[in-house]
Formats: structure tokens, sequence, C-alpha cells
């Protein structure tokens, strides 16, 4: 998993992606440009973070799921 | 036999949808739809910790700013582990300081390398050839090199054949043996006689109706 460690927290890059979600953001695009990181990094971070029930699917990107915002505070 | 039958069933082609995969990476798990938008380069190493596949990494990893700047993602490939691949990418890091921007793939069932022709059991039955598959932003396969285990890859030629591609696809031109960017390039040949007529009026610089070449 990339984006979350084997102890279940999100990695650095995990965590980039859930705060650009908290932050209202939801395409892998727009995500991909806040948080510079490759577009092809985010669409398969996004899918794990969901997997793993920190991110939903929502229309053709994703929002950020309950868990994964009480994850951030 | 039969194994090796099988193992050597499948070989895509230019102008073919790139067979999609979903496979574990340095990178974490990556798609094939995951590069959706972007150039992508799928290229295949005999094996980590080996002395020519060593220079490659490198090699790749020093145009990778410039593949980049032309939208051109790097994903490499080989029949061994992930902890392999992380051992042997912390290893170049520390005997080259060049980092390894760019994921690989840790096809130890051989999905993708069957999927994509990239084992060739004249060279190695256990290892990939030294392939490489560029693939445009619709996910068509437009290129398809191989060389030997023993050969090392030009990078100089990848990153011509990028910039010859988007040239192509940009202004619907070809491109002449040895161009580099800035070259003149061909005018598609004409498809009637009125138009090869037309052709040698046009102020191109032409050897013949059908061998025109323009500044872009």
């Amino acid at each position: 998993m990339a984006c979350i460690s084997p102890d279940g927290k999100p990695t650095e890059s995990g965590s980039k992606m859930l705060r650009a979600l908290k932050a209202g953001l939801g395409a892998p695009e727009e995500i991909a440009k806040e948080t510079s990181l490759p577009l092809f990094r985010v669409r398969s971070g996004l899918r794990e973070l969901a997997e793993a029930g920190l991110a939903k699917p929502k229309g053709d990107g994703y929002e950020i799921s309950e868990q994964g915002a009480k994850l951030l505070k | 036999m039969e194994e090796v039958k099988e193992q050597t069933s499948h070989m895509p082609h230019i102008g073919e949808p790139a067979p999609a995969f979903e496979a574990v990476t340095t990178h974490g798990k990556l798609k094939l739809e995951d590069f959706k938008g972007s150039w992508l380069i799928l290229f295949s190493h005999p094996a980590d910790f080996t002395p020519v596949c060593t220079t490659e990494f490198i090699a790749f990893s020093e145009i990778y700013p410039e593949l980049q700047k032309r939208g051109v993602e790097l994903l490499g490939l080989s029949v061994d582990s992930v902890s392999s691949h992380i051992a042997w990418a912390r290893n170049v890091e520390e005997k080259t300081k060049v980092k390894i921007p760019f994921p690989i793939i840790a096809d130890l069932n051989k999905e993708v390398s069957l999927a994509y022709g990239m084992i060739h059991p004249g060279q190695s039955k256990t290892e990939t050839v030294r392939c490489v598959f560029i693939i445009d932003p619709n996910q068509t396969i437009r290129t398809i090199l191989y060389y030997p285990l023993t050969t090392g890859r030009n990078m100089d030629e990848i990153l011509r054949i990028i910039d010859a591609l988007q040239t192509t696809d940009k202004n619907g031109v070809a491109t002449p043996a040895n161009w580099r960017p800035g070259d003149k390039v061909v005018v598609p040949p004409p498809n009637t006689q009125e138009m090869a007529e037309e052709r040698l009026k046009q102020g191109y610089e032409c050897i013949d109706w059908y061998l025109c070449k323009k500044k872009l």
C-alpha cells in the first residue's frame, strides 16, 4: 500500500491526499495539482484510501469519509 | 515445450490498445488506466542487481525530467519481488546518488510480462528481455522496441521517438530517418493525381511528388 502504512495510518502522500479531500477537492486532477503528486499516484492512492474507508467515491471523484476526517484531527 | 508455447502466445502490436493490467509496484498497486491522459513508457529489464540493468535505470532516471516536460511517465518491470526492487533502488541511490523516481512492477506471476510478450524463451525462459512499449494518452501502443539481454538501451533514441510521435500527432506529418526536433518533416503523400500535381506547386522541398519536406 502506497498511501496506507501497515499500521493503518496514511503515509505522507496519503495524508496530503486526505487533506486535499478535506479542503473540498475531489477530482484526481485537482488533487494532483494541489499536492504536486503525479496523477497516476493520486488515482491509485484515492482508490487505496477508499478501500481503507478513509475516502468514498463521489461522482467522478472522491470525498473524505467520517473516518478519514477523524484521522486528520 | 507446451509451457514455452503458452508463454509466447500473445504479442501485442503497434496500433492496438495496450493490454490492461493491475500490478503491484514500488509505488503501490497501479492499473494501466491510472496513466490515462499521459504518455507512458512501460519497459522491462531482465533482473534487479545486474550490471546492464543498473546502467539503464540510472539512464532512465537521468532522462526522467525531460520525459516529464513532454508529459511522459515511466514504469519499469521485471520478474522480481517488490522487496528486491526496493533494495536495488536503495542500493543504486547509495552507490551512485541517483534516485529512481518512477515505479517498478514486481511481476512475479509474469501476468504483465506475458500480456505484453516480454519473455522470449530463446533468450531466457524466466527473465524478461529489454522491451520498451510507448503508449499514448489514449492507451494505444505507438512503439515497441526489443533489445537483447546484453545490449543496454539508448535513451536519446527513446526521447527522439517521443518527440517524433508528438510532432506527428500535433502536425499530421511524418518524420524522416534520423530526424531531430527542428529538422524538416515529411508531408503525407498525396492520394490523387490532382493532389500530386498541386503538391509540386506548394513550395515544399520535393525530391518528387511522393517525397516532400517542410519546415514546421
